[in-house]
């Protein structure tokens, strides 16, 4: 029986998460190659080490093929539906830190607010005959805070990456998207409007749905004891 | 237990006594084009349907409701008046609340194309809930009706420009931002922004001259006399106005403080009542919420309806819905108002009544 650690497979974010544990008395190494997805955790009894690209970590937590995970909240709660349900924070670690924010060119200087963004897509969609496209990969997120927001009038276009790009590109004449230093929606010639709407961090999930033995409960309590975390659910 | 066959059985039987009413049946495709849907929802629906995709005819949608391939039928074979009936499956996507089905069944009843007349108006929308009561007969039910004409009266009289009445009549089905509206002509407009820098690259489809109008416009804005307390004060007790029936059209006269337009619109919530007297349904058991259907029905522009019952899903709903056929006819007037009973909630109705 063993605890179930699943941790970025790469990246800043993975280095990062193996910072934090270390500085906790945890070690955790790869093994093999360093093409080779496996590794080990020094320090603490009767834990697994699963690599796994950070945007499925969310979906193995709340399927409870893993105990304990590390991911960013914002994948989190755009992934997984009902997600408090099945999956409980357990730490912010500090690091990852990245804002979902929504960006309009900076030459919209009538829309300050979400009340003015939502009188300029009525304008745009009797203008243009379509609905003003907002690109993102976000959409639960985005499409839930425009909704609480009264906003309409709009469509999500989903964009995977270089998200900034799509307005000059004329795929899209806003976006949503995280953003650590807003340099990049700078270059774009991008201006950030209304609220955060999600404040994200790299963070130690539990599964809530996990089956746990009465050894694997003492496994993670030990475990989490060890790197002063207070258990959850 | 109910089972599948027996709400199916039911839903059939509630067709049959539809189409005893002359309704003739509609039976379309499980996949819809989602062009249309998305066009009439926006992006909303993307949360409530299932989206699929189709190879050759792109985005699909198994259908959320059986109203708009109904009047794209109706449209298309360009036909006269019409009283229709459908009975199957809906789908809708569930993101909150998993105890909420995915798929249910739905018999519907639908008048669309009468003429465009007041008197028609009443006519049909006493005939569409009085069919749907008589199919109910017998059952423990509540009926609620509402009236948006009541509420579309008193914005359409407000003394402020015809743009900040379109803006709220736009957002009516949004509470958060309708208040949000109603608070924002109420108070003194933000000083209007500069044009940009000009040294600042624009980019983007929306050019800069619906930029520069747009700021003509908050200019304007900025200059418009504020709403009146006392007709905001006007409309916000229409709209908390839950009472029985005759009681509601009472207070409607009474808040419309001699607002002859307003007085209108409780006259006509008063012929329905008496179309629906002639009928034989006492108004007296009827409900009255002026805000009913607020949140969920979107497209209800006029009369809206429900039948409800104690820990079950709403038994039937419906409404007029003329904005949708204007919207999906590119603006033209076809009178609708039609509304649908979930079987499953009728039967377990039925079974409890034993």
């Amino acid at each position: 029986m063993t605890i179930k650690l699943g941790i970025p497979s790469k990246g800043r974010l993975m280095a990062d998460t193996f910072d934090w544990f270390s500085a906790r008395g945890v070690t955790i190494t790869r093994t093999g190659t360093d093409r080779e997805y496996a590794g080990r955790v020094d320090g603490v009894d009767g834990v697994e080490l699963v690599l796994l690209a950070a945007g499925e970590i969310p979906r193995e937590l709340a399927a409870g093929r893993i105990h304990l995970g590390v991911t960013g909240s914002d994948v989190v709660q755009e992934k997984i539906a009902r997600w408090d349900t099945k999956i409980t924070p357990l730490a912010p670690l500090g690091f990852g830190q990245a804002d979902l924010i929504l960006a309009v060119p900076k030459t919209w200087t009538d829309v300050r607010d979400l009340n003015d963004l939502d009188a300029a897509a009525d304008a745009f969609r009797r203008a243009h005959g379509f609905r003003l496209r907002i690109a993102t990969k976000y959409h639960r997120l985005v499409r839930a805070h425009l909704k609480a927001a009264g906003v309409a009038s709009y469509q999500l276009v989903d964009s995977q990456g270089a998200t900034e790009g799509t307005v000059a590109n004329l795929t899209a004449e806003a976006i949503a998207d995280i953003t650590s230093t807003g340099a990049t929606l700078d270059a774009n010639h991008l201006k950030v409007i209304g609220d955060v709407m999600h404040a994200s961090q790299a963070t130690l999930f539990q599964s809530l749905t996990a089956p746990m033995s009465a050894e694997d409960q003492r496994l993670l309590r030990g475990f989490l004891a060890k790197i002063g975390v207070s258990p959850g659910g | 237990m109910t089972v599948k066959s027996d709400i199916r059985a039911e839903a059939n039987r509630l067709r049959a006594a539809f189409e005893a009413r002359g309704a003739e049946t509609f039976e379309p495709q499980i996949l819809q084009p989602a062009g249309a849907l998305l066009n009439l929802y926006g992006e909303e629906i993307r949360a409530r349907a299932f989206v699929t995709q189709d190879p050759l005819r792109g985005e699909m949608m198994l259908r959320p409701d059986f109203t708009v391939p109904l009047v794209q039928a109706h449209i298309d074979h360009a036909r006269a008046e019409t009283r229709y009936t459908y009975a199957g499956e809906i789908f809708r996507r569930q993101e909150d609340d998993d105890t909420r089905p995915t798929e249910y069944m739905q018999v519907g009843f639908e008048i669309i194309g009468h003429a465009p007349s007041a008197d028609a108006e009443i006519a049909a929308d006493a005939e569409v809930f009085a069919t749907i009561a008589d199919t109910l007969n017998g059952l423990p039910v509540t009926g609620t009706i509402g009236d948006f004409n009541v509420l579309t009266t008193a914005i359409l009289g407000l003394d402020t420009p015809r743009r900040r009445k379109d803006a709220l009549l736009r957002h009516l089905w949004r509470p958060t931002r309708f208040k949000a509206l109603l608070d924002r002509f109420s108070r003194p407009a933000p000083p209007v922004p500069a044009p940009a820098d000009l040294n600042i690259p624009h980019v983007g489809l929306r050019s800069p001259v619906e930029i520069e109008t747009r700021l003509a416009l908050l200019a304007e804005e900025a200059e418009t006399p504020l709403l009146k307390s006392v007709e905001v004060d006007r409309l916000m007790a229409l709209m908390a106005i839950r009472s029985t029936a005759p009681a509601a059209v009472d207070d409607i006269k009474r808040i419309a403080g001699g607002d002859e337009d307003i007085v209108d619109a409780a006259r006509g919530v008063e012929a329905l009542l008496d179309a629906l007297a002639a009928k034989n349904i006492d108004p007296a058991t009827l409900k009255f919420e002026a805000s009913y259907g607020l949140t969920a029905l979107e497209y209800y522009t006029g009369f809206v309806f429900g039948f409800s019952a104690p820990n079950l899903p709403t038994v039937a709903t419906g409404g007029r819905y003329d904005l949708l056929t204007a919207t999906l006819s590119g603006g033209r007037r076809i009178p609708a108002v039609g509304g649908v009973i979930r079987p499953d909630a009728a039967l377990a109705l039925r079974g409890a009544a034993k």
